[in-house]
């Protein structure tokens, strides 16, 4: 018996120890800054509200039951944007038939963008014979809301469309005709009737709601009001996706925190910074933004770090991928943010994947891949020495 | 499903109203024969009242769960699993019926998963017709809660196999014995898959959204039978070993005589075993592997092939009386299991897929009889996306009790 007592006493005592240390044996909750997901800190409680519900929506899966298709990319968006960071080679998109701005020449062909998959007992699109195309890998959807509240004035300041100040760097907007469902930004400058857009690869895209709204269509087969000629019939169908949901979605992307930056205050992580900005890289990758004013509280009239200018610069011939999108040209990309740099491959399954079709596998290959009107400033960092370069990429990687 | 609720609540009433409690009687469980897992349906504690011929049995389960991924919980919750109850009857000494009906998380799911005559023509072969567990594997077969140590069902009896999958069919079973071994074998045409396994929310490969079809007790989804089939064999003194095979079309290939497609099968071969050391260690295992014919033009998010699996292992460390319990012990227990939903590598990198999941679970459990069981389980397990970015962790503390009744 007293053996017996032992023995529970024992076991009791064990049970005891792991109940004591349950808060121990839990995983703990990442840190902000080790993680892209996540909203931004101070909204209100009826935004977070909505913060969780277009998370929801976002993470939706379709399926041939509730409208996937019949042709379509991939089944939800966070498929494509795995834990809000860029993309994989297995969620790249491809579009095809467009060297200029006169548009289109393949749409009845299932231009501009290639569905490549097909639920089952339909086929899938190929790309038409004498079409070019290009592939685009995703890009990260954090710290959106910041970017879309810049106003187009600042823009503007930075762009340099005839190269007045001769540093070989022009940068201009994409003008785009914004479809009726989009609202305009306060103050909105247009040109011959058309606007500055300022999201996708090349810059296409006028606001977040366009972006959503061609998405759900393009890439899912999911039809909304805003868009709603179904890719696979070419006509106007019902919407398999509520204004609400999709509102909700593009209030989620509005509100997801910028990336935070790691080891700021490493000596090698400041001088890379210098180098970053003496070597000209933020002639072109902004280090410094700021937003005007917006409904959303946070959101307003903050100063924030995400290294680009938004603008579209040509990147030489290497990157010309005779595709193009508004008014940019085929050798024509957006400055790429850099914030979240360090985190990517967190969300590209353990890889670099980098510049617009993931064909760089590390940071130096993507700087070495600029030409164009970064040639001047990728020869000055070939000229860096090897402790500098380091120092810029230990810089990069801290992003 | 009413009319069996009725005859239910007819026949508790019935025992209810002539409470003579010296005449219910406990049927005896089988413990001389060697034992497989297919005897475990008909191989439970009954209740038999007087001379009716029809005795009732079922097991309950609760638990709490506490779960945290990556730091953030629900916080604790009550959770009533499941309550499932059993009716057997001899209609002859040649005849018998089982059901079992199951009641998940309250009244959420009301499922019958097992409600079969049973006619037996020689001992080699008897003839089965109804709504019959598939044999895949051998927790499909032996699934009842109190025999477990483990509060949660293994992930691939639920997440890949399909948990307690059963369908309207017929087929054959038979057993021999034999004085150093036990051999059987089953054999079943059955409804079977639909297309959801390619079509769900869970954006996988998911073999077990077939059973959210509703009317695949009614209707088979594509007119073509499921085969399932296994053989067992039981050595005295080593363990059993199961070998089962079940496999099917799943998509509707045509409609109205008009042809969509070809036809694409989901097939599943599973192994399992288990034994009892002579340190009284127990030890289960079962692992499965899936193939299933996904169209090339749909997409990789859903997998062509799966496998994963799980091993238990529990060893007594008390057997006496405690606490006025006359077979009481006290065990612990170790599983370790995982699944790949998605074994493959991307078309456009060569880079493996993941899509998977890893957990192990000690536990601890004191049991009253072999009957009852009060547990606590720890759950550590990372599961990783499509892409295999880095995993998400869970923890989980469980604490519950089962028990027949
Ligand atoms: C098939 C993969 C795929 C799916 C599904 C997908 N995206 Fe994207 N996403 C991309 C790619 C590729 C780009 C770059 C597009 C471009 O350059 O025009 C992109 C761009 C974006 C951008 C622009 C970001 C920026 O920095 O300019 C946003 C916002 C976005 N997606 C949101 C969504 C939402 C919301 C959904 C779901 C409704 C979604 N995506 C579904 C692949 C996908
Ligand atoms: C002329 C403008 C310009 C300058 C100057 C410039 N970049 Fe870029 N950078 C771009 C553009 C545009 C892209 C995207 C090209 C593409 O996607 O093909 C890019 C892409 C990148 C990328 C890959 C980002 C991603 O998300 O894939 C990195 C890293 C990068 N630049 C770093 C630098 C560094 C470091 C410097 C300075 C040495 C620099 N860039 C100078 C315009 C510039």
């Amino acid at each position: 018996m007293l053996f017996l007592m032992k023995r529970l006493f024992i076991y009791f005592t064990f049970l005891t120890i792991l109940v004591i240390s349950c808060k121990k044996l839990t995983p703990k909750l990442p840190e902000d800054h080790q993680i892209l997901e996540g909203p931004i800190k101070g909204l209100t409680a009826a935004e977070q509200d909505q913060f969780l519900k277009g998370d929801i929506g976002f993470g939706a899966v379709f399926t041939p039951q509730n409208g996937l298709g019949p042709i379509f990319v991939a089944n939800s968006c966070a498929s494509c944007h795995a834990g809000d960071g860029k993309g994989h080679p297995f969620t790249t998109l491809t579009r095809f038939g467009q060297t200029d701005s006169t548009g289109n020449q393949f749409v009845q062909l299932g231009g501009p963008q290639l569905q490549n998959r097909a639920i089952p007992g339909y086929s899938p699109e190929i790309i038409p014979s004498g079409a070019t195309s290009s592939k685009i890998l995703p890009p990260a959807n954090t710290g959106l809301g910041y970017l879309d509240a810049v106003s187009d004035q600042d823009l503007l300041l930075m762009s340099d469309p005839n190269d007045a100040d001769a540093d070989g760097i022009s940068g201009v907007p994409n003008w785009v005709n914004v479809p009726a469902y989009c609202q305009f930004r306060a103050n909105a400058i247009s040109m011959n009737g058309k606007h500055m857009a300022r999201f996708g690869k090349k810059g296409a895209a006028y606001d977040l709601i366009q972006q959503t709204a061609n998405a759900y269509n393009q890439d899912m087969g999911i039809n909304s009001t805003y868009e709603s000629i179904d890719t696979y019939r070419k006509q106007p169908v019902e919407p398999e996706v509520s204004n609400t949901t999709l509102q909700n979605v593009v209030f989620y992307l509005k509100t997801l925190k910028a990336p935070v930056q790691r080891n700021a205050n490493d000596a090698d992580v400041i001088a890379g910074k210098q180098i970053f900005m003496s070597t000209g890289c933020d002639k072109c990758h902004r280090a410094e933004l700021k937003t005007g004013s917006s409904p959303i509280k946070v959101l307003s009239n903050i100063t924030f770090h995400p290294y680009t200018d938004l603008l579209l610069h040509d990147m030489g011939p290497a990157l010309d991928d005779n595709y193009t999108e508004g008014s940019a040209k085929t050798s024509e990309w957006k400055t790429p943010a850099l914030w979240g740099l360090g985190l990517s491959k967190k969300s590209q399954g353990g890889s670099y994947f980098l510049m617009h079709d993931g064909r760089a596998h590390s940071i130096d290959e993507a700087i070495q891949l600029h030409g164009g009107e970064a040639l001047q400033i990728r020869l000055a960092y070939g000229n860096l020495s090897m402790t500098e370069r380091d120092q810029l990429l230990k810089f990069l990687e801290s992003l | 499903m009413k009319n069996i609720l009725i005859i239910f609540s007819l026949l508790a009433l019935n025992l209810n109203s002539q409470s003579d409690s010296s005449k219910i009687k406990r049927a005896p469980t089988d413990t001389s024969k060697m034992l497989l897992n297919m005897d475990a349906v008909y191989n439970r504690p009954f209740l038999q009242y007087g001379k009716i011929p029809v005795a009732l049995g079922g097991y309950m389960e609760a638990n709490t769960n506490y779960a945290v991924t990556d730091g953030i919980t629900e916080g604790l919750s009550f959770q009533m699993r499941r309550m499932t109850l059993f009716v057997s009857s001899s209609i002859h000494r040649k005849i018998k019926f089982l059901s079992e009906i199951e009641f998940e998380d309250g009244t959420k799911e009301i499922n019958i998963e097992f409600a079969a005559l049973d006619f037996q023509l020689h001992h080699l072969v008897n003839f089965r017709g109804g709504i019959i567990m598939n044999p895949i594997g051998g927790f499909n077969q032996n699934h009842d809660g109190p025999r477990w140590e483990f509060i949660d069902r293994p992930i691939s009896a639920t997440q890949l196999l399909p948990a307690t999958f059963s369908n309207v069919g017929f087929g054959f079973y038979g057993k021999t014995y034999q004085p150093k071994y036990v051999w059987a074998y089953e054999l079943y045409l059955t409804n079977g898959w639909n297309d959801r396994i390619i079509g769900n929310s869970q954006n996988k490969t998911y073999l077990p959204a077939t059973k959210l079809d509703p009317e695949r007790f009614e209707e088979s989804f594509n007119g073509v039978p499921m085969t399932n089939a296994k053989t067992s064999l039981r050595f005295k003194g080593i363990g059993e070993i199961g070998l089962s095979y079940m496999g099917g079309v799943y998509n509707k290939f045509q409609d109205d005589g008009l042809t969509f497609d070809k036809k694409r099968r989901a097939d599943v071969f599973a192994v399992d075993f288990n034994t009892s050391l002579r340190t009284k260690t127990n030890i289960t295992a079962e692992f499965a592997w899936t193939f299933i014919d996904v169209p090339d033009t749909y997409t990789q998010q859903y997998g062509k092939k799966q496998h994963g699996g799980f091993i238990d292992i529990v060893q007594p460390l008390i057997k006496r009386p405690m606490f006025g319990f006359e077979k009481a012990s006290f065990n612990i227990a170790m599983r370790a299991e995982y699944v790949d939903w998605n074994v493959g590598t991307f078309n456009e990198t060569g880079g493996n897929i993941a899509d998977d999941i890893f957990s192990i679970v000690p536990a601890i459990s004191f049991r009253t009889s072999s009957q009852t069981v009060i547990r606590l389980n720890y759950r550590y397990q990372w599961q990783k996306d499509l892409l295999g970015n880095p995993a998400s962790r869970t923890a989980a503390i469980q604490f519950g009790i089962s028990s027949y009744f």
